[in-house]
């Protein structure tokens, strides 16, 4: 290697000055084609078809040849207009699935954050033995398919499943989970005597669904799901979580003891607000996947029972590969975009301001 | 990172020695903990041991008593029922081309570009590094019925070239190597710079042996990302030749196969397709959990 080193290297003042123009030149190429392979594959399959689905949803393609062919009929808005204010089945399904959706990340991702910390700070306790297995043991579900696991969950929550069994045990009589399609918030309006919607929630409503209908809450068998996603997730943001609280000094928290905090003041008034960059991470990262909710619904339940667990995701892959209204699909796909980018924003707003 | 852990745990504990008063109080608080968490952790691995006492089962004795952990007498039916009656060894076999070749290629373009943002300089690399920022906030469902287009456009839906290829875009995993690899002094790369080696070489005899753990790192996120993958399946194939494991489970469980109510079998494929995946996370754990607590901290 050494017999390479270019012996022109101290000669003459100029020659070290082209040389290192050459030398940034040559630079230049290599750091092109490190990045190309990487590049071309993130244009190729995520910058290029964002773009195109974009021009499929302002179509009405319908599967058949490219969407790029000079047939195929250019609608405008026509697909967004059908989805948002055509009052149709679109709307309604549409509507149906954002409220399941809703639902889910209303309940899934505060819970699976408050349990990913409490777990993160049990675990956390240097004086707790066997630390290793208890993390391993919360963080195993993370590991593995969703497909899998939703295979597990519904031999679990089957109508004589291990589930049920041990609620038998305890008197109560469970339900058919992955069969009932009743909103938990009705059973609970039902429960204290409200069986039926007041004429001004049955008459008026959202997209097609009627605030009565939007107020019903998850199904019984959506909240299996919840359950099932609050299981597989709260694993990472325990991880998440035990970074952070490693990383925070003992010294506050010793501090704070010798003012005569007691364990849960130090919790609320110290930990806590020293995890806040790591809590936005968890509730970012907890809101992104709620919204994207698919695999199960694929394996599990496929949008039933009664539609009770459609999810925008998986209305827009029936529409195009199901129903073959691809850009319907794709215009679904781009209102699910939407909703995460500006719920997203409006999270780091709210949580920057204080 | 991994290191706090081995160094928390040999710092000597200070609440060790409690005032005597608060002793008791604390023994009491350190009992509650454990029954917490024994109860907890039975909760997060007991579904594991029922599915796989349920996978030995018979299809009635499954249904009749779920929770039995001991099955009487076990049976391998519904695993010999998976190679016999159903594509499970196809489907192994392409999920396991798929995911190594999609991890083999993620990690070396990852490391590539990783490198060359981190260290290389040349104008443009602000620009592509926010591309890569931009497209790591799209979320991957919205990408299911674009990428099947774009597949149709180049020919290669329906063939492995269509299962593997979209997959080894991966943003993050570039961002992980260029964090990396920025961490690593600049002085290391000098030495070689001076003896004329070229940026490759540079990059593969000097850089990149150092930067192991990283790469182990994302090889096992590679791998196992490719190897639960759905999504990108469902759209990518419909061909039965190129089924993959995920497809042939997620078909299973919902009767596609016209297996309605045979839990057995259904358990026994989804523990099946879990056993690569444990095996590596039992294997690397350490280095998964780490890996993951780092993750969010760039």
């Amino acid at each position: 290697m050494a017999a390479l080193t270019t012996p022109s290297a101290a000669t003459t003042p100029v020659t070290p000055r082209r040389r290192s123009h050459q030398a940034r030149r040559r630079e230049a190429g290599a750091g092109w084609l490190f990045t190309a392979p990487a590049l071309a594959l993130v244009l190729l399959f995520i910058a290029l078809p964002v773009l195109m689905a974009l021009w499929v949803s302002i179509t009405d393609w319908r599967g058949r040849g490219s969407p790029f062919a000079a047939g195929v009929p250019v609608v405008g808005l026509q697909n967004y207009t059908d989805l948002l204010a055509g009052g149709g089945l679109p709307t309604q399904d549409l509507g149906t699935a954002l409220r399941n959706n809703l639902w889910y990340v209303l309940l899934v991702v505060p819970t699976q954050t408050v349990v990913a910390l409490l777990l993160a700070t049990a675990v956390n306790n240097r004086l707790l033995r066997g630390r290793g297995f208890f993390r391993t043991a919360f963080y195993f579900p993370s590991v593995t398919s969703s497909v899998a696991i939703t295979v597990v969950f519904l031999f679990l929550f089957g109508a004589s499943g291990a589930v049920n069994q041990v609620l038998a045990w305890l008197g109560i009589n469970g339900p058919n989970w992955f069969a009932d399609p009743d909103g938990v918030l009705h059973l609970l309006f039902g429960a204290v005597g409200i069986d039926s919607a007041p004429a001004v929630l049955a008459d008026h409503g959202l997209l097609g669904v009627s605030w009565w209908d939007w107020l019903a809450g998850p199904s019984v068998a959506m909240t299996a799901l919840i359950i099932l996603a609050i299981f597989t997730t709260s694993g990472t943001f325990m991880l998440l979580f035990l970074a952070a609280l490693q990383n925070i000094a003992g010294e506050v928290s010793e501090a704070a003891t010798m003012d005569g905090a007691n364990a849960w003041q130090r919790f609320v008034h110290v930990t806590v607000p020293m995890l806040r960059p790591t809590l936005f991470t968890v509730l970012t990262l907890g809101l992104v996947g709620t919204w994207q909710v698919f695999d199960q619904i694929y394996t599990g339940t496929q949008g039933g029972p009664a539609k009770t667990t459609i999810t925008p995701a998986y209305l827009s892959y029936t529409s195009s590969f199901v129903n073959q209204q691809w850009g319907q699909g794709a215009a679904i796909a781009f209102i699910l975009f939407a909703i995460i980018v500006v719920l997203s924003l409006v999270q780091r707003a709210v949580l920057k301001e204080r | 990172m991994g290191t706090t852990t081995a160094e928390r745990s040999a710092a000597p504990a200070p609440a060790a020695q409690p005032a005597p008063r608060s002793g008791k109080r604390f023994r009491w608080t350190t009992a509650t903990s454990y029954t917490v968490l024994a109860v907890l952790a039975l909760v997060y691995v007991l579904p594991f041991f029922v599915q796989l006492a349920n996978s030995l089962k018979t299809d009635a004795e499954a249904t009749a008593s779920p929770l039995d952990l001991v099955p009487v007498p076990p049976t391998f039916s519904a695993y010999e029922q998976l190679f016999s009656g159903l594509p499970f060894g196809l489907a192994a076999t392409n999920s396991v081309v798929v995911a190594l070749s999609v991890t083999a290629g993620r990690v070396f373009f990852s490391c590539l570009a990783g490198y060359a943002l981190a260290r290389l300089q040349f104008r443009g690399s602000s620009l592509v590094m926010a591309l890569f920022i931009a497209v790591m906030a799209v979320p991957g469902v919205v990408l299911l019925i674009p990428k099947f287009l774009v597949l149709n456009q180049l020919g290669i839906y329906n063939s492995y070239a269509g299962l593997i290829i979209p997959l080894m875009a991966d943003a993050a995993g570039v961002f992980i190597m260029r964090n990396f690899f920025t961490a690593i002094p600049r002085s290391v790369e000098e030495a070689a710079k001076l003896d004329g080696a070229g940026a490759f070489r540079t990059f593969w005899s000097v850089v990149l042996p150092m930067a192991r753990p990283a790469v182990i790192t994302i090889t096992i996120l590679s791998f196992q990302a490719s190897w639960n993958e759905l999504s990108h399946f469902i759209v990518a194939t419909n061909s039965p030749d190129l089924i993959t494991l995920t497809k042939l489970v997620a078909q299973l469980a919902s009767g596609g196969q016209g297996q309605s109510n045979q839990y057995p079998l259904k358990l026994a494929a989804a523990l099946l397709m879990t056993i690569p995946v444990a095996v590596l996370f039992f294997v690397f754990q350490k280095r998964i959990m780490a890996s993951a607590e780092g993750a969010v901290k760039e």
